[in-house]
């Protein structure tokens, strides 16, 4: 116990925060069997193209694409959880107790995301690796497919944050991010007018072609057209929502 | 030190908490008392910034809880035991707090050993836990930073007697050595025995407010009648004004003599009189848990 005067404690800097915010991930039970589910996914994905896939497919190229488009349908759950947990089982009290200005705590998350997303393809590569030493394919890797691929499972995780926030409830962000593609898929085709929006705005389209090569500037500009709305305008929002929310 | 002034909370048309003021000093124990749902909560949440108030302002230690250089290292909170992770292991919830406050990761086992969790304890997910060993946890939590202010909401929530009875020792000796302690609670008995200063509210309200012994030694007698109904219209007749209490007691603000000459006068046979000592304050605070009853 001492003065104030006296002492001055300095706050947490933002790499700590983040360590702390990748720590709070695998540390609860629901986020230790996501991230084992994760990366069960992955190597599966790489078990059974070696054991039932075309010749053709038994590279690391191939194997790598797999692992990574596996690895990203349960990626943003554990983006989403990271953020919603704080409300739903209430640990927000504690954590903007410790750290009142709130935004400091998102970007903490999104920093925590954003290497958990590389985390996440330095996964998938050495799953690929291991599994061309056994299949004995082609070693070519594009430069372009560690980029995309990257940016890939990143964009991934911050989706995932950014719903979490803009709802702040573990259900409804899930269901919502879910559903959001196919409620596009469905708009894009039954409505004709919405097919053009659909291929600016659709991320599953948008997405769609970031493992498969490399992007043409078209595809980059759609790409950041849809990015911005669904996780940029998102996050805004939360981060609105966040500023003027009472935490109980 | 904490200084609350003017805090105002509305939701909506309804005023949670209005108008606010109080202070807690270095070196007491303040404890902060109402019914359920009087506001206590929201003034806490508001003190630590987690509520923002619709009028006044409050600071801890001379500056907004949100201006503190690292809050956690000068103001121990606990205002829910129970939110905290589920699926998170007690000895995990302090190691990530420790963490973000900068504490070397010892004190999470010196913590546990003092709130008298033990190692299996520890171990075991805070979902398996009893409200008990969450306010343990909690209390752990507050006490993590090594604070000058503890803000604690109902600590006394899920204690057993024995562990009511060692927090306020700890409580007591954390004063005793300077600290400042705020602590809320709906049971009267349970402050009464810690607190050296008292805040009652009640409908957001404050209705009471001083040094305990001051209050608890409040003006005025205990009466009790045979007939209370008949014993409260003779006190009204003789212009002496009386608030309810538990079993027929009335709270008479006057001197024993006025109110025994106007139960004599009425020819009413009396089963008590004596001077209202926590009387005072119990019937107050019975009245406004009554008013609160009434109100649902």
């Amino acid at each position: 116990m001492t003065a104030i005067a006296e002492t001055s404690y300095p706050r947490a800097g933002l790499p700590r925060l983040a360590r702390i915010e990748l720590r709070k991930m695998a540390d609860t039970r629901a986020g230790f069997w996501l991230l084992l589910v994760v990366a069960l996914m992955g190597a599966a994905i790489v078990t059974i193209t070696l054991l039932a896939g075309e010749a053709k497919d038994q590279d690391l190229h191939s194997l790598f694409q797999g692992a990574l488009w596996t690895v990203s349908i349960l990626l943003p759950v554990l983006g989403i959880l990271a953020v919603t947990s704080e409300w739903t089982q209430r640990t927000g009290l504690t954590t903007f107790a410790l750290v009142p200005e709130r935004e400091r705590v998102v970007a903490a998350k999104v920093m925590a995301a954003v290497a958990l997303g590389v985390a996440a393809v330095v996964a998938s590569l050495v799953a690929a690796t291991v599994g061309n030493l056994l299949a004995g394919g082609s070693w070519d890797l594009p430069t372009w497919l560690l980029g995309q691929g990257t940016l890939f499972e990143v964009l991934a995780m911050l989706g995932g944050v950014a719903f979490g926030l803009a709802f702040m409830n573990s259900a409804l962000a899930i269901v919502l991010y879910y559903l959001l593609p196919t409620v596009w898929a469905i708009l894009g085709e039954t409505v004709h007018a919405l097919d053009k929006p659909a291929n600016w705005l659709d991320t599953s389209r948008t997405l769609e072609p970031v493992l498969d090569g490399r992007l043409t500037g078209t595809e980059w500009a759609q790409l950041g057209t849809s990015l911005g709305v669904w996780i940029g305008l998102v996050l805004l929002i939360g981060l609105w929502r966040l500023r003027r929310t009472e935490l109980k | 030190m904490i200084a609350v002034d003017h805090l105002t909370k509305r939701y909506g048309s309804q005023l949670a908490v209005d108008d606010i003021s109080f202070g807690c000093e270095p070196g007491t124990v303040t404890g902060f008392l109402g019914p359920n749902g009087a506001g206590k909560s929201t003034t806490l949440r508001m003190i630590c910034g987690l509520t923002p108030p619709s009028a006044g302002a409050a600071t801890v230690l001379d500056r907004p809880y949100h201006k503190l250089d690292n809050p956690g290292r000068r103001v121990g909170v606990l205002l829910d035991a129970s939110a905290q992770h589920s699926g998170r292991t007690g000895r995990e919830v302090l190691a990530v707090s420790a963490a973000v406050l900068g504490v070397r990761p010892s004190r999470v086992g010196e913590l546990l050993d003092l709130v008298g969790l033990s190692k299996s304890a520890a171990r075991k997910r805070v979902g398996a836990y009893s409200l008990g060993m969450r306010q343990r946890l909690g209390i752990a939590h507050a006490l993590l930073g090594d604070p000058s202010v503890l803000i604690l909401d109902e600590p006394a929530n899920g204690l057993d007697p024995e562990g009511i009875y060692w927090m306020r020792g700890l409580l007591r000796d954390f004063a005793d050595r300077a600290g400042t302690v705020l602590l809320s609670s709906h049971l009267l008995t349970e402050v009464e025995a810690v607190a050296d200063q008292l805040v009652m509210i009640g409908n957001g309200r404050i209705v009471a407010q001083g040094a305990k012994s001051e209050l608890l030694a409040a003006s005025g007698v205990i009466v009790r009648a045979l007939d209370p109904a008949a014993m409260h219209e003779a006190l009204a007749e003789a212009g002496l004004t009386a608030t309810p209490g538990a079993d027929g007691a009335l709270l008479v603000e006057a001197e024993a003599e006025a109110v025994g000459r106007a139960a004599a006068d009425a020819g009413l046979v009396l089963l008590e009189l004596r001077p209202a000592d926590t009387g005072g304050l119990e019937q107050l605070f019975l009245s406004l848990t009554r008013e609160e009853a009434l109100v649902a």
